[in-house]
């Protein structure tokens, strides 16, 4: 009998349905310990059967050497032997599962003293992100902050998990109001749209499996939410934004005239035939051929890696960007943004930099830190003078040249940057260009517009 | 409306240059799903990316190339990132001199076929002249280190690309896909630079080098799954075949030139297949009767246990045996 033969006949189904090409949700949790946050990930490794028996007996085994009695499900997203030794955690874990539905990747943002950073970290490419609560405790303070941090990241959907449902009774009334004050609250920082869920990650009630104890709650699970949710929005509504990575000129007899612009579609669509304007330059052309890795195809969308050709030979190099020619974001040296800071030495007014955004690094210089935002309350703190590590702020920066930045309202890609530190080449800090957060009524604002004192009127 | 006369990125035809043919009527539709990827053409997309930022940025790349899976589906991005033109970059292999020689022909023919350039840093050399010496226990995994790292320095690569992947291991799991390490080839956890969105910062001092994992956020299946739909060859060893083995610490071990089997390891010949491969003497078999692709990804995806778990020896050695490995310098 072979190995494969011995897997059982529900295992071969399983498979068949993990053998198609399916959907990938990006999401991050944010909570911390006391919430059962680790429970939760580690519930929903083990119940869809992400966990294989050699992960399992490593962590039964760990459980048992520490003096617990049953495995410790928390233990499956335990990390490093220098963080078990230190009681420290290092950032962001990614974990990887798949259902026969979609594939995931989830964020795992630990650690109570670099909350804000870790989770600003994982929340940067989420799709998703779950925020813990205790229902017991309801919204408190930390609760107010990951809500902050995922609207002010812009995550598209956020998922509120009302947890520990069993030690509150299973009171629908606790959860109705739970995630009615929660919602207004996260209305008000912009955020569209709110999933929240009645569960218990200690006993499964609504992780994986419909709970047996709320039949009050006819929603989803949060496996089915993670499942169903819509993660491919119509990107023809984004305006199209292609950062030029590299050239490629192959100079062969094959072909001897070659000449692509290669680069991944940070927004939008781009078709043969639509005129562009490359920047900084501001020069124009016709787009003559997409190449989608090994194919010539009509039109090309995010994220999709292809490759450009231009009716026009035009001197374009990496750090340019092909935008239409009737939707171009105008270059400026002057970036006004929020920003997170990343490093253990502060960001100071007058410090000079290096800016990364998407494919181009120039010099710059931190003009004036306007205001450091308390995340809990969000009241800003005028003319703080630094921003030290998770310190969220509003800055101004003048670069060496002209930069097309979006609003990050607009675009996530082409409205983040990086900055870092050009004597060791640290990164430094997050940067989002424009306002902070969408207003109240959910309308977007937008613009490089200097920073208001009074700026963080929810 | 919900169908799409939108082209979608399927896979590569094999001449390369087929167009999409029909859509020059191309509708436009309302629905989102006509823009969906799939979530091998998002992993795609996002290694492709990776490989082109490292050619925008750096002086003198280099891809390890063991022959293994991850490493061949490493070449077929690049291959497929900087088409029409040549791949920028050369291959490394550290040559731990108990390679499968399946493994090595395999290595061979590909770098004929699409006119690399491959650098070999062999263990067998560093041993002949007395700069490692051999373990006790035959194994030679770990002492690839010393080997790479040199052949890092004399070739002065600046970024060099593996194919580890975070749901390989936990110490894995933690690292990023540019990974700064020190003029001692180290990897310091608590030092690495948090990575934002799709925004990678490969700044490096003199001495410096930076290792790039495109493979970061694929997992074993979608390895396959790729190689699937891609028809990419691989070494004939990963499918099952009829191979003398004998068993050690739990293992179907090869016998062979690096030490085994010792006395009292009786030999007897298994229908088997490799689902990693590495050094003869800690890679071990699984028995299989998957010949096919097709046959393959169905007992992976029915597998309960990590591809590491099932066969490699040298992850055995202690709940921390990767994280030791990869501060000294290794993959």
């Amino acid at each position: 009998m072979t190995t494969a033969a011995t897997t059982s006949t529900a295992g071969a189904a399983e498979a068949a349905g993990l053998l198609r090409e399916t959907s990938l949700l990006r999401f991050a949790t944010a909570g911390s310990v006391d919430d059962g946050k680790s429970t939760l990930v580690g519930r929903l490794l083990h119940d869809s059967k992400s966990v294989l028996a050699d992960q399992l007996e490593a962590v039964e085994h760990a459980s048992r050497s520490r003096g617990a009695e049953g495995p410790d499900l928390a233990l499956l997203t335990d990390g490093l032997r220098a963080e078990r030794e230190q009681g420290i955690t290092i950032d962001v874990a990614y974990r990887y599962f798949a259902t026969p539905r979609r594939r995931f990747i989830l964020a795992d943002t630990p650690g109570h003293v670099q909350y804000t950073r870790n989770m600003v970290t994982g929340a940067s490419t989420a799709d998703l992100a779950i925020i813990l609560v205790d229902a017991r405790n309801g919204v408190v303070e930390q609760t107010r902050r990951h809500a902050a941090v995922a609207a002010l990241l812009r995550v598209p959907h956020v998922v509120l998990a009302v947890n520990k449902m069993d030690l509150a009774g299973y009171d629908e009334s606790v959860f109705a109001s739970i995630a009615e004050q929660f919602t207004a609250y996260a209305a008000s920082l912009g955020v569209p749209e709110v999933t929240a869920v009645p569960i218990s990650a200690l006993v499964g009630d609504n992780v994986v499996t419909p709970s047996e104890h709320m039949d009050w709650y006819s929603g989803p699970t949060v496996l089915e939410h993670l499942e169903t949710v819509e993660v491919d929005h119509d990107p023809a509504g984004d305006v199209a934004r292609f950062p030029v990575q590299y050239v490629i000129r192959p100079q062969t007899a094959e072909h001897p005239d070659y000449r692509g612009y290669a680069g991944q579609l940070a927004s939008g669509v781009l078709r043969v035939g639509q005129p562009v304007t490359v920047l900084p330059s501001g020069r124009t052309s016709v787009i003559e051929g997409i190449d989608a890795l090994g194919q010539s195809v009509r039109a090309a969308w995010a994220p999709q890696s292809v490759t450009v050709r231009l009716a026009d030979d035009l001197d374009i190099s990496r750090g340019d960007l092909i935008a239409p020619a009737d939707d171009a974001p105008a270059p400026s040296q002057d970036v006004t943004a929020t920003v997170c800071h990343l490093h253990d030495t502060p960001l100071r007014v007058g410090q000079r930099v290096l800016l990364k955004h998407t494919t181009r690094t120039v010099k710059a210089i931190v003009k004036e830190i306007g205001s450091r935002l308390t995340l809990d309350d969000l009241s800003p703190h005028p003319e703080p003078g630094e921003l030290v590590a998770n310190d969220i702020g509003r800055v101004r920066i003048r670069t060496a040249e002209p930069l097309p930045l979006d609003p990050y309202a607009l675009s996530r890609r082409t409205g983040s940057f990086l900055l870092i530190d050009p004597a060791d080449g640290s990164t430094l800090t997050a940067g989002m260009s424009g306002e902070a957060f969408a207003g109240a009524d959910g309308a977007v604002r937008a613009g490089n517009d200097a920073p208001r004192e009074d700026g963080w009127d929810f | 409306m919900t169908t799409s006369t939108e082209p979608t990125t399927g896979p590569a035809d094999a001449s390369g240059t087929a167009t999409a043919g029909t859509s020059a009527d191309t509708t436009e539709t309302a629905s989102g799903t006509a823009y969906a990827l799939s979530h091998l053409d998002t992993l795609e997309s996002e290694a492709v990316h990776i490989f082109r930022e490292v050619a925008g940025e750096f002086e003198r790349p280099v891809i390890l190339f063991s022959g293994g899976k991850d490493s061949i589906v490493m070449l077929h991005l690049a291959l497929k990132a900087f088409a029409p033109a040549p791949v920028p970059f050369a291959l490394l292999h550290v040559d731990t001199g108990h390679n499968f020689p399946e493994v090595l022909d395999y290595r061979d023919r590909v770098v004929a076929e699409h006119r690399l350039r491959l650098h070999v840093a062999s263990v067998q050399e560093f041993i002949d002249r007395g700069e490692l010496r051999e373990r006790a226990d035959g194994t030679r995994n770990p002492l690839q280190t010393v080997p790479l790292l040199h052949a890092i320095e004399t070739g002065r690569f600046d970024a060099v690309f593996g194919g580890g992947r975070r749901d390989e291991e936990k110490a894995r799991a933690k690292e990023r896909v540019f990974s700064l390490r020190d003029e001692f080839g180290g990897w310091d956890p608590r030092r690495q630079r948090p990575e934002l969105w799709q925004l990678y910062n490969g700044r490096h001092a003199p001495g410096e080098h930076v290792r790039v994992f495109p493979l970061s956020n694929w997992t074993e299946l979608d390895v396959w799954q790729y190689i699937g739909r891609e028809k990419i060859e691989l070494p004939a060893i990963y499918y099952a075949h009829t191979r003398e083995v004998f068993k050690r610490d739990g293992m179907w071990l090869a016998p062979g030139g690096w030490g085994g089997p010792r006395d009292g390891e009786a030999v007897q010949e298994r229908r088997v297949r490799y689902r990693t491969v590495g050094d003869m003497s800690c890679t071990g078999a699984v028995d299989s009767d998957a010949a096919t692709i097709e046959q393959v990804i169905a007992e992976i995806a029915a597998s309960r246990l990590t591809e590491r778990g099932a066969t490699r020896a040298d992850d055995k050695l202690s709940e921390a045996a990767m994280e030791d490995r990869k501060r000294e310098g290794y993959f």
